[in-house]
């Protein structure tokens, strides 16, 4: 949904900027503002596109009440645009959810929630959030950066998807108006700030090759999902491959590659 | 029928991942390789995606005005716009080159 969602690198941990002096509530909120409102109008984007791929008012909205996780939903509504079977469409679109676990790990040591309010802090536990909550000072600024930001995202999130999925109708033909290029446009936004190394350039590389190779050949749908593939076996190349150039190895196996 | 089951699988796969992360102990997801997969895997992912919704036609390929959108759109992130900007500059590139074309 946003730029800069790639997972933030450093903890973020209480400590790690401005120790002690706490962030003023107005400066985190402020933040927190400018992430949720710039990306919620995207969702403007998204009500287009789904209605543009054919599903009705209801079948949007609910998307985006109910996922409300941009890349999984744009991907979901792509694949049956394409003439995808649910499973495999929903499949897909899920395998890009799983992210949202790891952030949630991570939010979860720095907010601190309570046991009977993190199945409704869950839904709010995306990109846009963890980016936002995870450099903050203080477990309060985290706090108020993750409530100001879901708080503000969801709502317009829900409310441009609305207005999106109205406006398509009135628009007519999407594609005519080259709507049919906002949804890899964002899938390119999403992707950008994530090929940091080698590694995560090659893996996309990869993927390409294996969805444009596959398509002629498989069911719409399978081959987004085999190309996922490209992440173990890029990872199972590094490690084989893994020198002194290689300082992401895991400890483990550097040491016994010494030993040999 | 067929959309609606595709809607509630996704929704539901979703809410239960990010719902995995806020309750787990920490240190069963902290794995260096289970880490490491989960970065990547958005990765292939997304730029499976890219490709597909720009140069995939049902199950052809196609090189069509989409692919000048999201030319637009690269040039737009490498300039460092803002996320509307970027997805805004493929739609209108899109949009003029298909008139053109």
């Amino acid at each position: 949904m946003a730029e800069q969602t790639a997972p933030p690198q450093s903890t973020g941990g209480p400590g790690t900027s401005g120790a002690g002096t706490g962030k003023p509530d107005a400066a985190v909120v402020r933040d927190a503002l400018g992430v949720g409102i710039a990306v919620g109008l995207s969702g403007f984007a998204f009500g287009v596109t789904s209605a543009g791929s054919g599903l009705t008012l209801l079948q949007t909205c609910a998307l985006s009440l109910l996922v409300f996780t941009g890349a999984s939903q744009f991907a979901l509504v792509g694949a049956l645009a394409a003439g995808g079977n649910p499973y495999t469409a929903a499949a897909g679109a899920f395998f890009l959810g799983i992210r949202n676990a790891f952030y949630g790990l991570r939010l979860s040591q720095l907010l601190a929630l309570p046991r009977a309010l993190r199945p409704f802090a869950a839904q709010w536990v995306i990109d846009e959030t963890t980016a936002v909550t995870l450099p903050q000072p203080t477990r309060r600024a985290a706090r108020i950066g993750f409530t100001v930001t879901g708080l503000t995202l969801y709502t317009l999130w829900n409310l441009t998807t609305l207005v999106g999925a109205l406006g398509a109708e009135a628009l007519g033909d999407t594609d005519a108006w080259g709507l049919d290029a906002a949804s890899p446009a964002v899938f390119l936004a999403l992707l950008a700030p994530m090929l940091k190394s080698t590694t995560e350039r090659v893996t996309a590389g990869l993927a390409v090759l294996l969805v444009l190779g596959l398509l002629p050949m498989l069911p719409a749908g399978v081959p987004v999902l085999v190309s996922a593939l490209a992440a173990p076996v890029v990872l199972v190349l590094k490690g084989r491959r893994g020198s002194g150039t290689d300082r992401t190895l895991t400890e483990g196996t550097t040491h016994t590659k010494d030993s040999r | 029928m067929n959309i609606w089951i595709a809607i509630g699988l996704t929704a539901v796969g979703c809410y239960l991942a990010k719902l995995l992360g806020l309750l787990v102990p920490a240190g069963v997801l902290e794995r260096p390789l289970v880490q490491r997969l989960a970065a990547l895997l958005p990765v292939a992912l997304l730029a499976a995606l890219t490709a597909q919704q720009t140069f995939g036609d049902g199950r052809h390929l196609a090189l069509d005005a989409r692919a000048a959108g999201l030319a637009a759109a690269a040039l737009a992130l490498v300039l460092r716009a803002p996320f509307l900007v970027v997805v805004g500059s493929a739609v209108v590139v899109t949009a003029v080159v298909r008139a053109l074309l």
